[in-house]
């Protein structure tokens, strides 16, 4: 049992510094195994050191985020891992 | 609880400028009434890097799942720019000689632990004979980790391939059966479950230096992200 | 989508009370100006700072309806934990509380998404499935709901008055609890952890093709799911939260 495996929607609060629109409920395909899902049915690494969300089939990682804090505040997105994704509106 | 002198805002919503320790820091408003948190002020101590404090327990920061390999399946490699590469199983690799060493370590989100003791064998003697033109390392790991060294700082006696913390078999959780320790540097780079060497003739920044974190890394000079 | 774009800000909620539930837990209400409201299930990150700027921050679940105006917040307080004990045995009434959100849309249940709701808690777990409780019933939503609700003893489980109370006037909403350590005399309900067996007899039929939340530690988290859609249920109407090693 790995404790710091943790369902997509955990990684919703980085993201949402990110973007405006609600990630967690988009539909994500991965690159390396082709699995389509909602970013919040993946599973996210979370930590101070970085987020990484996974595919939930391959563990291919579809999204890195990096946040500097102090000093500058900045970010690095890695989304590589995503082929694309579907974002629908909420009914 | 509101104080007229605040202009009829409630007491708890003024911000104030407040210093971080050793330095000037961003105001940061808000201050949560009575709390401390569980870390250990480094008290000016000359072995803790700048922004660094220190705490009790082992922190675990992962950026994918615990590997569990089977001994029976595990291997060390070192290989690339090399005449022969070498590969060793578990029972190898635990044939060879160990050291015990005691090291403090630093991890980039600002923790420290000061005389962790570990045992490993040294990259060093893993590297001894090997015939190179790298300047380079990558250590990779299951799972996919990678991280960069020049090749010069995993040698010298700066480096080793962990297998026991405390005296007890390394955890999963921290990096076992075995992971890269090389504490002069941030502690990302101790590559957990780390399964081999790539030497490399040009530098390859790894999971987290292609994502921000800065391609060397030294403690000391505070060496976190990209510019630093 | 259709809410208007809009960046996660850091504000300040005002406590306004607290109120023990259970020896280990606590409901914090918060009052936050310029809530704009939330959806049943999403959870709120909270950010506590000392005087030398440390900081620590932790998610916990919003326990409130999205119709009642305050934000609670229900604390277990962690033996070794940061953030919990803080709030458990320090923070009182009046004290400011920085948090931000509400976050993550995907955990969560709108009374219009209709049903049958299954529910499936472990422990604190119960916080974002109480807000969907909650909701339903103040929207006089009819959906079936069942709660499977796994707690250490019946004086562990949390929101028990209120959960009894609304099974007791609505016979649309079942609870069954499970107590893994210990029992009070008499007791003739579950005594283990939730297993393929007792979800097959408590849980809706997979051809009803429920609504499904699961939220607690994740050893619970993990065997619940496996076994649900072991038992045919569609993986995609089956939605987890894992609390991960700091609680929920």
């Amino acid at each position: 049992m790995d404790e710091q495996k943790l369902d997509g929607n955990a990684a919703a609060g980085v993201l949402a510094e990110i973007f405006t629109f609600e990630i967690t409920t988009a539909r994500s395909t991965c690159v390396n195994c082709g699995a389509t899902g909602e970013v919040g049915a993946q599973m996210a690494y979370v930590s101070e050191i970085g987020t990484v969300v996974r595919c939930a089939v391959c563990d291919n990682p579809l999204i890195r985020i990096v946040r500097q804090d102090a000093g500058p505040q900045r970010y690095w997105l890695d989304l590589k891992g995503i082929e694309y994704l579907q974002l629908q509106e909420r009914l | 609880m509101f104080d007229p002198a605040f202009g009829g805002v409630p007491k708890w919503m003024y911000s104030r400028r407040i210093t971080t320790v050793g330095g000037i820091g961003m105001g940061r408003g808000f201050i949560s009434r009575g709390f401390r948190g569980k870390r250990r002020q480094a008290e000016a101590d000359d072995r803790v890097p700048p922004g660094q404090y220190l705490v009790e327990g082992f922190p675990v920061l992962s950026a994918g799942p615990t590997p569990h390999t089977p001994l029976a399946e595990w291997s060390f490699a070192v290989e690339g720019e090399v005449d022969e590469p070498k590969t060793w199983s578990w029972e190898e690799f635990r044939a060879l000689p160990s050291e015990e060493i005691t090291r403090d370590i630093h991890c980039v989100t600002k923790w420290s632990k000061l005389g962790t003791t570990w045992e490993g064998v040294p990259v060093d003697l893993l590297l001894e004979g090997v015939d190179t033109a790298a300047a380079y390392v990558v250590a990779f790991c299951d799972g996919g980790y990678t991280t960069n060294l020049p090749l010069e700082e995993a040698m010298g006696g700066k480096a080793w391939i962990a297998h026991t913390y405390e005296g007890e078999p390394l955890p999963p959780e921290h990096g076992g059966p075995a992971r890269l320790l090389v504490p002069h540097l941030y502690f990302w780079k101790s590559a957990k479950w780390v399964r081999g060497l790539r030497l490399v003739t040009e530098d390859e920044p790894g999971f987290w230096e292609s994502l921000g974190y800065h391609n060397h890394g030294d403690p000391w000079r505070e060496q976190r992200y990209w510019g630093d | 989508m259709t809410d208007a774009p809009r960046k996660l800000t850091w504000r300040i909620g005002e406590v306004v009370e607290t109120s023990p539930d259970t020896p280990r837990t606590k409901r914090l209400f918060l009052d936050v100006p310029g809530w704009e409201g939330h959806r049943a299930g999403q959870h709120v990150d909270v950010r506590l700072t000392a005087e030398d700027s440390y900081q620590a921050q932790r998610s916990y679940s919003i326990a409130s309806a999205p119709e009642d105006g305050r934000v609670e917040l229900l604390i277990e307080r962690l033996e070794d934990g940061e953030v919990s004990p803080y709030l458990t045995d320090e923070i009182r009434t009046g004290d400011g509380l920085e948090l931000r959100g509400p976050i993550g849309g995907w955990f969560a249940w709108d009374a219009r998404e209709g049903g049958p709701l299954f529910l499936v808690a472990g422990g604190s777990g119960i916080a974002p499935l109480m807000a969907m409780i909650r909701h339903r019933q103040a929207t006089g939503s009819g959906t079936p709901v069942r709660l499977l609700f796994s707690s250490r003893s019946y004086e562990d489980v949390i929101f028990r008055e209120e959960l009894e109370r609304l099974a007791a006037e609505d016979e649309t909403l079942q609870i069954t609890h499970t107590l893994t350590r210990s029992t009070p005399p008499g007791w003739k309900g579950y005594d283990r952890r939730i297993d393929e067996e007792m979800l097959g007899e408590i849980a809706f039929s997979p051809d009803e093709r429920p609504l499904v939340f699961v939220c607690g530690p994740t050893p619970l988290v993990e065997a619940v799911a496996t076994a649900l859609v072991g038992l045919g249920y569609e993986p995609t109407r089956v939605k987890t939260e894992r609390f991960g090693p700091t609680g929920g």
